[in-house]
């Protein structure tokens, strides 16, 4: 892809995630960094790509580590943003 | 076609935060975000068609069941550690990504992708290591207290300008001279990160975890240039503006620019001039004093019966309340005063404790309603009309020196406004001063009682109590 227009959607991004999560209450701001958190890991869609593309076995294996690491970030992060949402609850 | 789908990936993910706005959507909110990382990781395998790969799935399993043991074994307690860890092991999967995709390459790659290379190993290295050390430091396996190295600003500003030359210079590499200026790149990016959160102190974790979360998303969007994938832009750039967003709203709580913060001015630097002995926290357990003290301040008026007589009730808590583990007696008294028809509520500072609501998560854990939990802003007026404020180890978070003692680190910090309040009890561990050093004139006020000791203790004499006076009352209007 175009450098122009990857540069072009992570200024939308930043414009519109800004704009979206500045209305989260501070009620919600654990949980919603441990969310945000596992978005992070999101990495993981490049370590895949770059792990199947990997010439040698020595990168390959470097890519599995990212991989690995990855799946922990964003399986950890959302397991537990979901725990601790669930024990969020008004009055009665 | 793929554009498409990777659009609305990335929409799907903004409408999961979204929804994570409010208590009542924010389960679906995650799980939707959840989910859409999940087809796209789906794509990403077929797209590649890698899902034969046995090391590739392996790797996947791994990762998740790892990432599954941790989140249901962490404790609310010990949420902003968790955290932390997993921001590093964010930061370090994308620097691995960036090296991978770059190293060792022979043929001549353009410039754009050697910068982006160089800029996400070196983004991804400064959070993996920055975020080890919070995580280290929060999970006592290091020091709380600021370490301070001798020169440590010449050397971090050293490195990074050094890495701002390598990234520079990198496009005059290729092959085996290219791996060896990824490391290179690596290796002052781990050293700046070290450098970068040694001095920050205990209660300064809330703007550095904010600010390596937002680096951490940074660092997977420039990984998704290197590695043309516009989903990973566009998600990491998300995560960068949240964690940025965070980190303005720690700074304003704590009355500190983030030019500040990114200069590596910790209120305890700031406070080396003063004369003042920080101490690193409101309350700990360590000082268990057999039961309320009174040091050095003659009662003016009993707890209990105030308690009783009170219509309303706002209780601070602070991190002491963690740190003492007296989130249950918290709880049990809540109960208590809600039975006896109380106006019953818990004002939150913006960063009492040590991640950004923290104190929420904690009260929720046990079972806080959390309509009973008033932020700063809509708390502060209601002070002066109410009979009781009990605060449960906090201190910098309600000194009234911030807003007094001009010339104080601590001045111009908003803070809780329960000195208003006609009653105040304060169950900390000591009199000591918070983490800013400053002492707080609150304990020595008139209408202010203080029960020293393990909160945890003494909430439990103060419910005990009360639930023997509240008997004690039946009784007289049965009999």
């Amino acid at each position: 892809m175009h450098l122009a227009v990857l540069f072009t959607v992570f200024i939308l991004s930043s414009a519109v995630g800004y704009r979206i999560i500045r209305q989260v209450p501070p009620l919600l701001h654990t949980p919603l960094m441990s969310g945000m958190n596992a978005i992070s890991g999101v990495t993981v869609l490049g370590a895949l790509a770059a792990t199947a593309a990997a010439l040698t076995t020595g990168s390959r294996v470097l890519g599995a580590a990212a991989i690995v690491l990855a799946m922990v970030n964003v399986v950890g992060g959302f397991a537990v943003t979901d725990r601790m949402l669930k024990m969020f609850h008004s009055n009665r | 076609m793929d554009v498409l789908v990777e659009i609305s990936l990335a929409v799907a993910i903004l409408l999961g935060i979204r929804l994570m706005g409010a208590p009542e959507t924010a389960v679906r909110g995650n799980r939707l975000a959840a989910s859409s990382l999940l087809v796209a990781i789906l794509l990403v395998l077929w797209r590649n068609t890698i899902l034969t790969l046995p090391m590739v799935l392996a790797s996947l399993a791994v990762g998740s069941v790892l990432g599954l043991v941790l989140a249901f074994r962490v404790t609310m307690l010990q949420m902003p550690q968790m955290v932390a860890l997993l921001n590093g092991l964010g930061g370090a999967a994308s620097m691995l990504t960036a090296f991978v995709a770059v190293a060792g390459r022979d043929e001549a790659i353009n410039l754009a992708s050697h910068v982006t290379g160089g800029l996400a190993v070196a983004v991804g290295g400064m959070t993996l290591s920055g975020s080890l050390v919070a995580a280290g430091k929060l999970h006592r396996l290091l020091p709380q207290k600021p370490i301070h190295l001798r020169g440590n600003r010449l050397i971090t500003s050293t490195l990074l300008f050094l890495l701002f030359l390598l990234i520079l210079l990198g496009s005059r590499y290729a092959g085996p001279e290219m791996t060896l200026w990824l490391l290179l790149v690596a290796a002052c990016a781990l050293a700046f990160g070290t450098l970068f959160t040694l001095p920050v102190g205990g209660a300064d974790m809330p703007i550095t975890i904010s600010l390596l979360n937002s680096m951490s998303g940074v660092a997977a969007s420039i990984c998704g240039f290197v590695v043309d994938d516009a989903l990973l832009v566009a998600a990491g750039a998300i995560v960068g503006a949240a964690g940025l967003i965070l980190t303005r709203v720690m700074c304003a709580a704590m009355n500190r620019s983030l030019l500040q913060v990114l200069m590596g001015a910790t209120v305890a630097s700031a406070n080396a001039s003063g004369s003042a002995t920080p101490s690193s926290n409101q309350s700990s357990p360590q000082e268990d004093h057999p039961g309320p003290i009174e040091r050095g301040k003659p009662v003016t008026f009993d707890p209990v019966e105030s308690l009783l007589e009170a219509r309303s009730v706002i209780i601070v808590p602070g991190y002491g309340m963690a740190l003492g583990e007296a989130e249950t007696q918290v709880r049990d008294l809540y109960d208590v005063l809600e039975r006896r028809g109380k106006d019953v509520k818990f004002a939150i500072h913006p960063v009492a404790g040590r991640m950004p609501g923290h104190m929420t998560v904690l009260l929720a854990d046990v079972d806080i309603p959390y309509d009973r939990l008033v932020q700063l802003e809509t708390v502060n007026p209601e002070f002066p009309r109410t009979d009781v404020v009990l605060i449960v180890g906090a201190c910098d978070v309600v000194n009234p020196a911030a807003i007094t003692a001009k010339g104080t680190p601590i001045y111009g910090m908003p803070i809780l406004h329960a000195h208003e309040a006609k009653r105040v009890i304060i169950c900390n561990a000591d009199t000591q001063p918070g983490y800013s050093g400053i002492e707080n004139p609150l304990y020595k006020r008139d209408n202010v009682v203080l029960l020293l000791g393990n909160a945890a203790s003494t909430l439990e004499k103060l419910i005990n109590e009360l639930t023997l006076r509240i008997s004690a009352q039946n009784g007289l209007q049965d009999g």
